[in-house]
């Protein structure tokens, strides 16, 4: 087992612990940090597939600028684990039976699909490096990426509209 | 690594998410906890851009490129669509000093 494949393993545990955590942490504050490490090892994840620039984008702007917003608006809202709004008991397990039946199916629809001999290459590849992903996203991808400007500003204009005070 | 490991590891943390939604009853954990879906969606593109990569590469340096900027756009859309949902929470709690999503039940007032 390679230094890749260890380092795979501990990746994905610390993904799907850190998850878990997150739902099932009392503390909201302490939510949002378990999601940080999430977003932490999925970034791991993107640099093993060599997708560099996406691994650099997700740490800026979910666990830099998305992260710290929630964070925000949890201190600006003065929460903690006591105002913590309860489900009650049934609910919880009938939401936790619901996510898990899910996931049943899902691996057991894909568990018997053909792909073993698929590999995901790792380390190699230079698809996920600026400079391709860049000369694909200003060439092919041009519209889109206006759109995408567009859809910013009207969500700016959005969040002033709803934030103001009447 | 094959590609199976990353699937399901995609799909276990879009099932936790979508547990999280069902479960919790804070408007801004289950926000949360739609960006961890997104998140597994993210990583399980970025795997199968990479996934015909040794027969295609030859023909087409750039194959499977199209998966990371799908990446790239979802994390787009994602920062949006957090400012504006935040911005609605917010106005929420002002409202009703709760965030509650059972206070949301009635639309009215």
């Amino acid at each position: 087992m390679g230094i890749t494949q260890i380092l795979f393993w501990v990746l994905s545990i610390l993904a799907l612990l850190s998850a878990i955590l997150v739902v099932i942490s009392k503390n909201p504050v302490h939510s949002v940090l378990w999601l940080i490490a999430v977003f932490i090892a999925i970034s791991g994840h993107y640099i093993l597939l060599n997708a560099q620039f996406l691994a650099i984008v997700n740490l800026i702007v979910y666990a830099g600028a998305i992260m710290v917003l929630f964070l925000f608006v949890f201190m600006l809202m003065n929460l903690n684990s006591d105002t913590e709004p309860q489900k009650n008991k049934w609910l919880k397990i009938a939401g936790v039976v619901a996510g898990g039946s899910l996931l049943l199916v899902l691996v057991a629809a894909l568990k018997q699909a053909d792909m073993k001999n698929q590999l995901a290459e790792m380390n190699k590849g230079d698809i996920g490096l600026i400079k391709n992903l860049g000369m694909v996203l200003f060439q092919d991808y041009v519209v889109p990426f206006e759109i995408s400007s567009v859809l910013f500003l009207s969500a700016m204009v959005g969040v002033v509209v709803i934030g103001k005070k009447d | 690594m094959p590609i199976n490991y990353y699937i399901f590891l995609a799909l276990a943390l879009f099932c936790i998410g979508v547990a999280g939604v069902l479960t919790r009853r804070n408007a801004i954990i289950i926000f949360m906890c739609i960006e961890l879906m997104l998140n597994a969606v993210n990583l399980l593109l970025v795997a199968f851009s990479k996934m015909h990569q040794h027969t295609l590469a030859v023909t087409n340096p750039n194959a499977g490129i199209d998966g990371q900027l799908f990446v790239f756009f979802i994390m787009v859309v994602a920062a949006a669509e957090v400012s504006v949902g935040l911005a609605i929470i917010v106005m929420m709690y002002r409202n009703t000093h709760s965030i509650d999503v059972n206070f949301l039940n009635r639309l009215k007032h």
